[in-house]
């Protein structure tokens, strides 16, 4: 089953095209990795699925479960199952994590029509789900983000994934910045998520994240474009070749 | 100097959204419109006043009449004809009241409206609440517990009657009458307030709270609010507003004066959601009150700390006189202002004597086509050996209409004095609204959530109850500014 379609996406910022037609079709239960250079616009495919503003479609379209995704703000894409994990996630000074952790749960508990849990069911919930992602109380008494390493952003943000048990997540350079043990705690945790009915679509610049995040298709961007697709070897080949040649061999 | 100013173009569609906006429908005893020696008489004699304080009362609007209203603040609004307010009204007092069940059913009504349990619940959570309606206090609860510990809490009408020689010692000893226009028009005709006694060496047992609503169309409200802590005590008090929708604008005049002697404290907390108008402003109460505490004693303490939402234009200083060496002021606050709300609002912090500490924290939030200015005074005098002064002020600008100011003064006339002042303006920003809401969060919970954190410092200091009021409130004030 199909859960995102895009088709011939085309978008520009500041009059400048960055996505020239791309395509990408993820299924129920799959994991994607897109690779490609720097520049190739692959921070842009993040923010334009999440609906950031200014990230508005030139052509073409996205559906999501079958729902057109063009005409949806942020917070409804987020409700309908999307869930986008930041390359530099943003800091919100004087918020405290838990009450915005709490929150945001109980938001999304609220769309999907279920019960809210009270402050003292939730920071149960938390606890656990926080202990498997090596994230102490300490953390969570702190303010979202506000003084955080690189390491313990990048597990904030698999912690949100986990409290919203998304249908897609986007994680968008998850690995950049964490060291070995924090990028085996982050991907265990994504593992530990991933079922036969959501979808993981991990954007990387390094095939390094792949050894951890084992993807089903792998796909090369360039140009705003997808111009190679294949399975998990295809990001070995560029691990050992660079991107050099996939991308001459293209033009 | 002016620090930070910023003002852009483009008007965003607004919504109207004011919770609280219904009236209650109370028979009314009220004098006639304007005012002249006789209506001050009428309203003494409707207190059953004791001659001394009429004899104040016309002596404060002699030197009224005399004085011109200030222009300073940077508000703008039409002139107020104040011979078209009635200085007196109040609900019919059928006959004194013992309990709850003897006060009008409307009027409860009115308050649980407001989510304002005043009854059992209110007892459960430790709150004495002596409820203002107008002009009238109508029901006052907790008053024998507080009185077995000595404490006095009452309306200021009867600790006119009861204890003539506290109100008759301090009563414009902090704020004198004509200290400005206001404040000589409220000595005048005053009709309400509370009366807080704290003898020595006692902690009051509970929050000590009052609501005050404005009822009467054109009721002019001056409330007054006298509180004194004798020597090691220490007082929290509770002060909160809302009002009904109204089409005219509606005169608050009010005049709070503090007292601290040796080693006491006093936290005087105040959440405002006064009805601020529709989206041009039209209709919103005038908030003019004058506020000031005096530390007395050595080693007192005086912490103001006030979340302001309401009104339509808002011109409040709440201040500290530090006379008592080692004293310490105070001041927290944050001012919401949208759509067309005026602001200027700060604190002053009059250091006399050795050591004096004073701190002031100030957020400033505008929305809308809003005006939110800072002015705040930190005077240094003679003998302030050694005094120090922190003041940081931090503005948020939500949409491009708005505007924020900041007006410090700093009057210096020692040098081994410290003050130091550190402003910010910053807009809120798309990557912290984009991040919430990709979260799932629409954009007003997006922004509540923001904004309250940057209030953080200052929430933290309002008693429990009050901030989850206060953090809804400034949820319900933003509601409409972004999106």
């Amino acid at each position: 089953m199909p859960i995102l379609k895009i088709k011939n996406a085309e978008l520009s910022i500041n009059n400048k095209k960055i996505l020239k037609g791309l395509s990408l079709n993820v299924n129920e239960g799959e994991t994607h990795a897109i690779m490609g250079p720097n520049g190739s616009g692959k921070s842009t495919l993040s923010y334009m699925l999440a609906g950031r503003d200014g990230y508005e479609l030139d052509n073409g379209s996205i559906s999501f479960d079958n729902t057109d995704l063009t005409q949806l703000s942020p917070d409804e894409r987020s409700n309908l199952g999307l869930f986008l994990a930041f390359q530099y996630p943003v800091e919100l000074p004087g918020v405290s994590s838990t009450n915005f952790l709490r929150e945001i749960f109980n938001s999304r508990k609220k769309y999907l029509g279920e019960n809210e849990l009270s402050h003292l069911d939730f920071i149960k919930h938390l606890r656990k789900v926080a202990e498997n992602l090596s994230i102490k109380d300490e953390m969570l008494k702190r303010y979202v983000n506000f003084g955080f390493s690189g390491g313990e952003k990048k597990r904030f943000e698999i912690l949100q994934m986990a409290l919203l048990n998304p249908k897609i997540s986007v994680l968008d350079e998850t690995d950049s910045g964490l060291d070995v043990d924090a990028l085996k705690i982050v991907s265990e945790g994504v593992n530990n998520l991933k079922d036969k009915k959501n979808a993981v679509v991990v954007i990387t610049h390094y095939q390094r994240l792949l050894d951890y995040i084992k993807p089903d298709i792998v796909h090369i961007m360039s140009d705003g474009k997808i111009i190679k697709s294949g399975d998990a070897d295809l990001a070995l080949y560029v691990e050992k070749n660079g991107y050099s040649e996939i991308l001459n061999e293209k033009s | 100097m002016v620090a930070t100013t910023e003002t852009i173009n483009q008007v965003k569609s607004t919504t109207d959204k004011y919770k609280y906006g219904f009236s209650t429908k109370i028979e009314v005893d009220k004098a006639p419109k304007g005012l002249n020696e006789d209506i001050i008489r009428f309203i003494s004699q409707k207190k059953d006043e004791p001659k001394w304080m009429l004899d104040w009362r016309l002596e404060a609007f002699k030197k009224w009449k005399s004085m011109e209203k200030p222009n300073w603040a940077k508000v703008s609004f039409p002139d107020i004809d104040f011979q078209d307010i009635y200085y007196y009204a109040a609900p019919k007092a059928k006959k004194k009241l013992n309990s709850l069940e003897e006060v009008d059913p409307e009027l409860l009504k009115t308050y649980e409206k407001l989510g304002i349990p005043l009854n059992e619940q209110k007892m459960l959570a430790g709150v004495a609440v002596d409820a203002v309606f107008d002009s009238v206090s109508v029901a006052t609860t907790f008053r024998e517990k507080l009185s077995e510990v000595g404490v006095i809490f009452c309306p200021i009408s009867e600790a006119i009657k009861n204890h003539p020689d506290l109100v008759k010692k301090y009563i414009g000893s902090v704020v004198p009458v004509t200290d400005n226009y206001y404040t000589a028009l409220n000595s005048a005709v005053f009709t309400d307030g509370s009366f807080v006694y704290i003898p020595n060496g006692v902690k009051c047992p509970m929050e000590l709270s009052t609501y005050f609503r404005i009822n009467e169309k054109n009721t002019g409200q001056f409330e007054r609010t006298l509180i004194v802590v004798e020597d090691e005590g220490y007082v929290s008090y509770l002060e909160g507003c809302t009002a009904p929708q109204r089409d005219e604008n509606q005169l608050h005049a009010a005049v709070v004066e503090l007292v601290a002697m040796n080693k006491s404290q006093i936290k005087y907390s105040t959440v405002q959601n006064w009805y601020p108008g529709d989206e041009q402003g039209k209709g919103g109460i005038y908030n003019f009150v004058t506020k000031r505490g005096k530390c007395l004693g050595e080693n007192s303490k005086i912490s103001w700390t006030q979340v302001e939402t309401g009104s339509s234009i808002t011109w409040k200083y709440p201040s500290c006189i530090l006379m008592g060496d080692n004293s310490i002021g105070e001041f927290y606050s944050v001012a919401i202002t949208n759509n067309a709300q005026q602001a200027d609002t700060g604190t002053k912090m009059i250091h006399i004597g050795k050591n004096t500490k004073s701190t002031i924290i100030s957020k400033g939030i505008s929305a809308g086509k809003s005006q939110n200015t800072y002015r705040g005074q930190v005077q240094i005098q003679k003998g302030a050996y050694n005094a120090r002064n922190f003041t940081q002020c931090d503005s948020l600008l939500i949409g491009d209409t708005c505007s924020a100011h900041t007006v410090p003064y700093i009057n210096q006339h020692l040098s081994n004095a410290k003050v130091e002042h550190e402003a910010t303006t910053s807009k809120i920003s798309e990557d912290q609204l984009f991040y919430c809401m990709q979260r799932g969060l629409d954009a007003e919970q997006a922004t509540s959530m923001i904004v309250n954190g940057f209030c953080k410092e200052v929430m933290k200091e309002l008693p429990m109850e009050f901030a989850v009021e206060a953090q809804k409130l400034i949820g319900i004030s933003l509601e409409g500014s972004v999106g």
